[in-house]
């Protein structure tokens, strides 16, 4: 990846996580620490990876997004507005009576969402569908899907990984959004997934450890990697969460919570001061 | 109704899979571990690339089938109805309910009639839970003229659609120019001292309560209720002006199924009795079929009871 590449996707990410926490603060609820931590994934796929079309959102030959984890639909809105698929203003209406920013994603009001989540373990499983009906029916496109550490505990998970191991699925690409705490604490205390990359493996998956999932270059190489795959992908990227925002970074009680003014005066200074260092 | 024959509305449904794959192939059908007794294995074996078998593993199926969908593909998903209801609710609510797509969910085995298995697989609570999903279409069609109807007017609907099939055999009692449409009840006999309003095997029961009824001189109306919801209130309202009191027969929980559905409409809109008839709050148990039927009150004859406790009760 070259510098300038580099740098943009850099400033549309900062731009996407000034997004995550205006709406997180308008609403006052949401979950930052998790959108904050699969941002640059979202980024880079919208961005680089993908073949979308925001002047025509349900074309049908388009690439599909899964965001399992659904409640970090701020970082999905966020780059889908920075993608151009709507305005960036609508961000601010995250959450509220009458806007389309419903606080989990829904395919029906939003264009760019490909399917509404929220329930874990379940968008998976309709990842999996898309992708099954690509084959069936003969179509190009592929199926990506982020998902969390936490989701994983999930048993319909591991069904779905089964049936897209067997059936050998190898226009779907996953990625585990791994940044290790959960509401009631780390994943290892709460109920371990660890060893992932054995797991998915396990159920027939090509598995990628990418090292730190917020760096782009190290996100390119990832789905370098794996592209060519025989089998369904599983990229498990180690992330931080709430990675940009300094007093959010690998704090559990930033998994659901919304920003007081203050705190949220921090953080957008934090992230124009940064966004102000690249230009 | 000399010669009478009988056959599951699961097997109309497999039959109508069949002679559905014949003429389009904008579909596929997809089950979990459970193709021979659903029957749609007979898709499977007609088709067997368009079938899809996705293990026992009913959560993952309904998801799988929402993303299909979501593609803008039609799909079918079998399992018994207490697993596609009851163990998938939630993936049937929120992947399929939610986005409103284009799934049909064949649940077979429904009702106290699956018989010897028990308890466990009795399932009297599917329509219950699938009625609360907002936007979900329910049929329960009476017998396997209509099961076949049924499945052809699913394939056109927009929208999710849960069809109840049994396991047991039952009596065809449609001809072949019976006319089904998705939310329409269809008035079998004309009355005016009662209402009987059935859905499923207890539509047959129905038209012999009838019989009953009339030998005692009491002119009973009998409504035969495919369509659970969207519930077709002009039929419910007339019965209920015009006959004043209503007799609801189910093979399913009184809590939340027909009765309810019509009981709903009726207190809302057009007081008289409804008299409901169906499993009272209660699990099923080990036995044949047919036993079963008669030990849980699921007969002409009980039907014919409350057709008569519901007239004692107008005003």
């Amino acid at each position: 990846m070259d510098k300038q590449t580099k740098l943009e996707l850099e400033k549309t990410a900062l731009k996407a996580r000034m997004g995550i926490i205006e709406g997180i603060h308008a609403a006052k609820a949401g979950h930052p620490g998790g959108s904050l931590s699969c941002v640059d994934i979202l980024t880079y796929l919208y961005f680089k990876q993908m073949k979308v079309d925001p002047k025509n959102p349900k074309w049908e030959e388009r690439d599909r997004f899964v965001l399992s984890k659904g409640h970090a639909a701020p970082a999905l809105y966020a780059v889908l507005a920075q993608r151009g698929f709507f305005d960036e203003k609508e961000l601010l209406s995250l959450r509220q009576i009458g806007s389309m920013l419903q606080g989990h994603p829904d395919l029906k009001k939003i264009p760019g969402v490909d399917m509404s989540t929220g329930s874990l373990g379940q968008g998976i499983s309709a990842a999996v569908g898309m992708a099954l009906s690509a084959k069936h029916f003969g179509n190009n496109f592929k199926v990506y899907a982020v998902l969390g550490d936490g989701e994983i505990e999930e048993g319909q998970v591991w069904e779905a990984a089964m049936f897209a191991g067997n059936h050998k699925l190898d226009n779907l690409v996953i990625f585990v959004d791994n940044n290790n705490l959960q509401i009631d604490g780390t994943v290892e205390e709460v109920n371990s997934p660890h060893p992932i990359d054995k797991k998915f493996e396990a159920f027939g998956f090509e598995t990628v450890i990418l090292a730190d999932g917020n760096d782009f270059e190290q996100i390119e190489e990832a789905l370098n990697k794996a592209s060519g795959s025989k089998k369904p992908v599983a990229i498990i990227a180690k992330t931080v969460k709430g990675k940009g925002v300094s007093y959010m970074e690998n704090a559990v009680n930033w998994h659901g919570a919304a920003p007081n003014d203050e705190l949220y005066e921090q953080a957008m200074a934090e992230l124009k001061d940064a966004l102000a260092k690249m230009n | 109704m000399s010669e009478v024959k009988n056959v599951a509305t699961r097997v109309g449904y497999g039959t109508a899979l069949v002679e559905l794959g014949k003429i389009r192939d904008d579909f596929v059908v997809m089950d979990a571990d459970l193709a021979a007794a659903t029957q749609t294995g007979m898709f499977k074996k007609a088709f067997p690339d368009r079938f899809y078998d996705c293990g026992i593993a009913e959560q993952n199926m309904m998801g799988i089938a929402a993303g299909i969908a979501a593609t803008g593909k039609k799909v079918v998903v079998s399992s018994f109805a207490m697993f596609a209801a009851g163990r998938a609710f939630e993936q049937v609510r929120n992947s399929i309910g939610y986005p409103h797509l284009n799934v049909i969910i064949g649940a077979t085995h429904a009702g106290i009639s699956v018989g010897e298995d028990g308890a466990t697989h009795q399932c009297c609570e599917d329509i219950a839970l699938m009625r609360t999903i907002p936007g979900m279409t329910i049929i329960n069609p009476a017998d396997e003229v209509e099961a076949r109807k049924a499945v052809y007017a699913a394939m056109e609907l927009d929208g999710p659609v849960y069809m109840r099939f049994g396991r047991l055999a039952v009596p065809v009692v449609f001809g072949e120019d019976y006319k089904f449409e998705i939310g329409k009840g269809v008035e079998l006999k004309e009355g005016s001292d009662v209402t009987i309003i059935a859905t499923g095997l207890m539509v047959k029961e129905a038209l012999e309560a009838y019989e009953l009824l009339k030998s005692e001189g009491i002119s009973a109306r009998v409504i035969n209720m495919a369509t659970i919801k969207p519930i077709d209130k002009d039929i419910i309202l007339k019965a209920a002006k015009e006959t004043g009191a209503i007799v609801t027969a189910e093979e399913h929980s009184v809590i939340g199924g027909l009765g309810s559905a019509v009981g709903e409409v009726v207190g809302e809109e057009y007081p008289v009795p409804v008299v409901k008839l169906g499993v009272y709050d209660t699990f099923g148990h080990s036995g044949p079929a047919a036993k079963l039927l008669d030990e849980f009150g699921l007969r002409a004859v009980n039907i014919a009871e409350k057709a008569k406790k519901a007239i004692s009760l107008k005003k």
